[in-house]
C-alpha cells in the first residue's frame, strides 16, 4: 500500500479517475464545483482592501467574489500541501527556477524565466476571470456538467495555447 | 437535501475545501500535470498526459454527478456564456496558458512541487485578476453580454434528454483514448 504512496507518478487515466471521484464529493458535501480561479480574485480582493482601503467591497466584483479566506481559497492552499506531500513521499520534490525544456530553449538565466512566467499569470488571472472559470473549473467541473460555456472554454483555452505554444517552441506536430 | 446543514457550516466548508485542495493537488503531481514539461508536452501536441487526465475527470465526474442529480443528492452549476466572456476569456487564458506552462490549479501544485516560477506565476494570476475586476464594470456592460449563447447546457442546445448526451459523451471519450492509444501516445 505503502509503495503507491511512494511512487514517483500514476497512470494518467488513474489520477483522472481520482479526479472525477473528488468532484463527486465536492458536489455532494459542498454544493459546488471544484475551480480553482476563483481564489486568484479573491486574494486580488484582499490586496485591493489592504491597498486601497475599503475600497474592495465596493467593487461590484468583489460584492459577487467576497475576498475571504473560504472553501475556495483553502482549495488552493491544499493543493500547495497536497503536492507538496506527493512530491516529498516520492522523493521528487526539488527546489528548480527555470524548467528544463525552457532552459534548452532560453537559457537557464531565472530572470527572464520570471518575466515570462509573471506575464503567463497576469494573461491566466485576466483570462479565468473573463471566461469565468479555469482548466479546472471549465475544462473539468464544468465540462461535466454539460455545460455549453464550458465546453467552448475548454476548446478556446487549447486552441489558444496550442496556438501561442507552436509561436515560442515551433509547431512540432507539422 | 440531507446534506443542506454540512453545506451551510462555513467552518466545515472551510476544512472541507482544505482537505479537498490537498487530494486535488497529490492526484495533480502523481499525475505529473504539474511539470511545465508534461503541460507544454500537451500544448505541442506531443504528450497526450493532461488530455488523459482530464478527460478521465470528466467520464467518471459526469457519471457519477448526473447519477447523484437524478437521485435529487446533487444540483448543477452551471452559468450562460457568451462569445464576448467565454471565447475571448478563452482564449487569452490559453495564451497565458503557454507562456506560463501552468494552469491556476497546476502553478499551485508545482509550487508545492519546487517550481519557483509557478510561485512567480501565481502572483501574476492574482495581478490578471485583480486587473480583470478593475475593469469588470466596463466589460459587463458591453463586451461580455456580446452574442450570449443559445442555451446553458449541451442538451438544451441540442434538444436531446441529459442522459443520453452522457451516455454520447461517455463514448466519445472513449473512442478519443483509443485513438490516442492506436497513435502510440
Amino acid at each position: 500500500m505503502i509503495e503507491w504512496f511512494t511512487m514517483a507518478s500514476w497512470s494518467p487515466y488513474l489520477v483522472g479517475a481520482g479526479i472525477g471521484v473528488l468532484i463527486w464529493t465536492t458536489f455532494l458535501l459542498s454544493d459546488r464545483p471544484l475551480g480553482c480561479s476563483t481564489a486568484y480574485a479573491k486574494t486580488a480582493g484582499m490586496v485591493e482592501s489592504a491597498v486601497s482601503r475599503g475600497n474592495a467591497e465596493k467593487m461590484p466584483y468583489y460584492r459577487q467574489f467576497r475576498p475571504a479566506m473560504d472553501w475556495q481559497w483553502m482549495l488552493i492552499i491544499g493543493v500547495v500541501i497536497g503536492a507538496f506531500l506527493s512530491a516529498t513521499l516520492s522523493g521528487t520534490f526539488t527546489v528548480l527556477a527555470v524548467p528544463p525544456l525552457f532552459a534548452e530553449a532560453f537559457g537557464t538565466g531565472w530572470a527572464f524565466r520570471f518575466a515570462v512566467a509573471l506575464l503567463g499569470g497576469i494573461l491566466l488571472g485576466l483570462g479565468a476571470r473573463w471566461a469565468g472559470g479555469c482548466t479546472s473549473g471549465h475544462g473539468i467541473s464544468g465540462t461535466l456538467q454539460l455545460s455549453l460555456a464550458s465546453w467552448v472554454a475548454a476548446a478556446c483555452f487549447f486552441a489558444g495555447g496550442i496556438l501561442v505554444a507552436g509561436l515560442i517552441y515551433g509547431f512540432q506536430f507539422i | 437535501m440531507a446534506f443542506e446543514k454540512l453545506r451551510s457550516n462555513e467552518r466545515a466548508q472551510v476544512v472541507l475545501g482544505l482537505m479537498t485542495g490537498i487530494v486535488f493537488g497529490f492526484l495533480l503531481q502523481k499525475g505529473r500535470v504539474t511539470e511545465y514539461g508534461v503541460i507544454l508536452g500537451q500544448l505541442l501536441l506531443t504528450d497526450f498526459t493532461v488530455v488523459k487526465v482530464m478527460l478521465t475527470a470528466v467520464l467518471v465526474g459526469m457519471i457519477g454527478v448526473y447519477a447523484m442529480k437524478s437521485a435529487g443528492l446533487a444540483r448543477l452549476h452551471c452559468r450562460m456564456g457568451s462569445v464576448g466572456a467565454t471565447v475571448i476569456g478563452g482564449f487569452i487564458f490559453g495564451a497565458g496558458f503557454a507562456v506560463l506552462g501552468y494552469c491556476p490549479g497546476t502553478a499551485a501544485g508545482a509550487v508545492g512541487s519546487g517550481a519557483l516560477d509557478a510561485l512567480v506565476g501565481m502572483i501574476g494570476m492574482v495581478a490578471g485578476a485583480g486587473i480583470f475586476a478593475r475593469l469588470y464594470p466596463r466589460l459587463d456592460r458591453s463586451l461580455l453580454k456580446r452574442g450570449t449563447f443559445p442555451a446553458e447546457t449541451v442538451p438544451e442546445l441540442i434538444r436531446l434528454p441529459p442522459g443520453i448526451v452522457v451516455v454520447a459523451v461517455a463514448i466519445l471519450i472513449l473512442v478519443v483514448f483509443a485513438l490516442l492509444a492506436a497513435l502510440g501516445f
